[in-house]
Formats: structure tokens, sequence, C-alpha cells
């Protein structure tokens, strides 16, 4: 048993929220996850964020350099088989050095029931470094605030691409019945 | 090309940026709109993109969400339009009020030596466009159709999906600086950032 199988409802995805509210995020991108689904209702709550339900995970790179064009910071929250989907699109913000801090729900690792899962999250890591991204891992509850806040640091004042992983073991074992 | 009712695109972009302002934030798709915008006449407040093949009309969502008191045009190409397609979904549930992608039709993939797009074998961006949601779509087949969607781009509210029917003609290169972080930082300073 992990911590996050123990306590199934450790506080991280509230922190994470926090984190992006005191870093003044203003638009927030994301692909659903249910990793993601307590930040997603978070942010959609929150009236001084815009969230933006994208078709495709590159829609939400596009989307942040508009938002950062414009004066606000962006925030865009995906699962690992979306990273494979930005390769190209990322290449707008290692060519104009805009920034972005974005979130990813690892599929494919710690106790995976789905093999189709497993290519792209293997190469999630690899994939966002080849395109110049700085990517951080998260495996237990009590690392992810501290992590997401200095990933934010980096991204908006760093004028770089930011990527925090956080883990199927955080995470916890996907329900495949709901009970 | 000799059917008639083809517009001529640097003509069409003259058009809609005539006499722009600060008021006005413009967004290129790659190739042959950023080269017609520039060739219009540049501003800080263009910002010309030479890749992100798909990544227009939604970098236009993000600054419309960003900036509510601007207007926000995205002009790009029925090609580049294509491959970003969920872009007019997404944004027809965003319903930005100061938004307009303006896409130049031309049927064919100018930059890559004109074969034919989707567009040109039948595909109807306007009507994909409706069927999204977005409230106000247009097809523009005159110059008088220009001026008015150039009047509604600066002074309407809604989004707005207008397809300008464009003559498949190369036309002379006219190119921006392709130095991003430039055109970011001038984009910001002009806004005041």
């Amino acid at each position: 048993m992990t911590a996050s199988d123990s306590n199934p409802v450790s506080p991280w995805p509230e922190q994470i929220f926090d984190v992006l509210k005191r870093a003044e995020v203003r638009q927030v991108g994301y692909v659903p996850d249910a990793g993601h689904s307590r930040l997603i209702k978070a942010c959609q709550d929150e009236g001084s964020m815009h969230t933006v339900s994208l078709t495709t995970e590159e829609e939400g790179i596009a989307l942040a350099a508009g938002a950062w064009l414009g004066g606000q910071r962006p925030a865009l929250l995906m699962q690992s088989s979306g990273v494979g989907n930005c390769v190209n699109m990322l290449s707008l913000m290692k060519s104009c050095r805009f920034p972005l801090l974005t979130l990813i729900t690892m599929r494919g690792e710690w106790a995976e029931f789905n093999p189709w899962q497993i290519p792209m999250g293997h190469a999630t890591p690899q994939a966002l470094e080849m395109m110049g991204a700085l990517v951080y891992r998260v495996d237990q509850p009590e690392e992810v605030a501290d992590t997401v806040e200095a990933a934010a640091d980096l991204a908006y004042n760093g004028d770089s691409v930011v990527a925090v992983l956080l883990s199927q073991r955080l995470i916890g074992r996907k329900q495949w019945v709901k009970k | 090309m000799s059917r008639a009712n083809l517009l001529d695109r640097r003509a069409v972009a003259k058009a809609l940026l005539e006499g722009r302002d600060d008021t006005l934030l413009v967004v290129t798709g790659l190739g042959s709109t950023t080269y017609d915008c520039f060739a219009a006449g540049d501003h800080d407040l263009n910002f010309y993109l030479w890749g992100a093949m798909g990544g227009a009309a939604v970098m236009g969502l993000g600054i419309a969400l960003a900036q509510p008191d601007k207007k926000v045009l995205v002009i790009t190409g029925d090609g580049e339009m294509l491959m970003g397609m969920g872009a007019l979904a997404t944004i027809a549930l965003q319903k930005p009020d100061n938004l307009s992608v303006v896409i130049f039709d031309n049927g064919h993939y100018g930059e890559t030596g004109m074969q034919q797009s989707h567009t040109g074998g039948g595909v109807d961006l306007v009507g994909v466009a409706k069927a999204c949601g977005i409230g106000d779509t247009q097809e523009i087949n005159t110059m008088e159709g220009v001026a008015k969607l150039k009047d509604r781009v600066r002074t309407g509210k809604g989004t707005l999906v207008a397809r300008v029917s464009i003559a498949a003609e190369e036309t002379p290169r006219a190119l921006p600086t392709r130095d991003g972080v430039e055109l970011k930082l001038r984009f910001r300073k002009a806004l005041g950032l």
C-alpha cells in the first residue's frame, strides 16, 4: 500500500489549484483526465480563470502562446498520451520563448491495466525533453505543491516550458469497474 | 485560375487591415497569409506565425480571452485551418465576443507547390464552423463584401468565422522577421505589458 492508496482523498489536486491561483494563472486549457478531474472542477469554479476544453492537447500549446501574448499566464492539463500530440506545436514555444506550465497525469506505468497506454507513457519524458521542456516528476503527495510552485516560477520567470509529471502511483490505481 | 469571384489575396489583406489601429490584434497563419499581412503594412500588433501549423485560430482565442477590450483578427489559409479544425469546436464553446477568424480559401497549399487542399476538393469550412455553433459565419466573394467584413471585425460583437474566396495565384513573397522572440516582445510592449 502506498500513501495514495491508503489515503484516496489526499488533497494534492486542491494544493495544485492553490498554487495556480497564487501564481495568477488566468487561462487553463485541458483535455480531461480522471487524475485531473478535481483540479479541472476547481479551476472551472474559479471566476478569475478561463478554463478551455480542448479537442486535442496541441490546441493548448497555441492557446497558451496567445494567452501570454495577451498578458495572461497559461497552464495546460493533460494526460501523458496527449504529450505526443503536442510535439510539433512545442516548436512555437521554443521559437518564441513562450512560458508554459503543464501538469501531466501519467499513464502506462505503475499498475497500468491498459497496454495501449504504455508506449506513449514510456516516451513522455523524452518527448517533452526532445522539444526543450524542463521535466519534473512527482511520486509522493507531499511533494506535489512544492514541485508545482517551483515549476510555475521557473516557467513564468524563465520563459520556459516546464512540465510536471504526476506519477500513476501518486494518482492511484484506475478503477476499471465503477463501484 | 480564371473563375469569377476569386479575389486577389493581397488586395483582401490590404482592405481588411486598412487604417487599423492599436485596438486590433492580428495573428497570421504560416505561409501566404503571413506574407499578405506583412505586405499590407507591418504593425507591432501583428503576430506572424512561421510555423505552428493548425495553431493560428486557437492562438487568437488565447489573445481574445486575455484582451476582452480589443478585437482579435486571425487571418489564415484553408490548409492551416484544416490542420486545426478542432479549434472551431473549441472556439465555439468559448464564444469570445471579440474574435474573428478569416480564412483565405484558395483551395490549395500555395507554399508547397499548389497541391489541391480538402477545401479545393469540396470541404466546406464555413459549414464546419456553422455546425460547431459559431454564431456568425460568412462567405465573402466580392471586395464590397470584404469592406463590410472589415467593419464587422472592428465594430461587431460575437465570434465570427468568415471564408474569403481567394484566387490560387502565386504572389511575390514579402517576408517579415522570422525571430519569434522579437515578434513576441514587440506585441506585448505595444499592449503595455
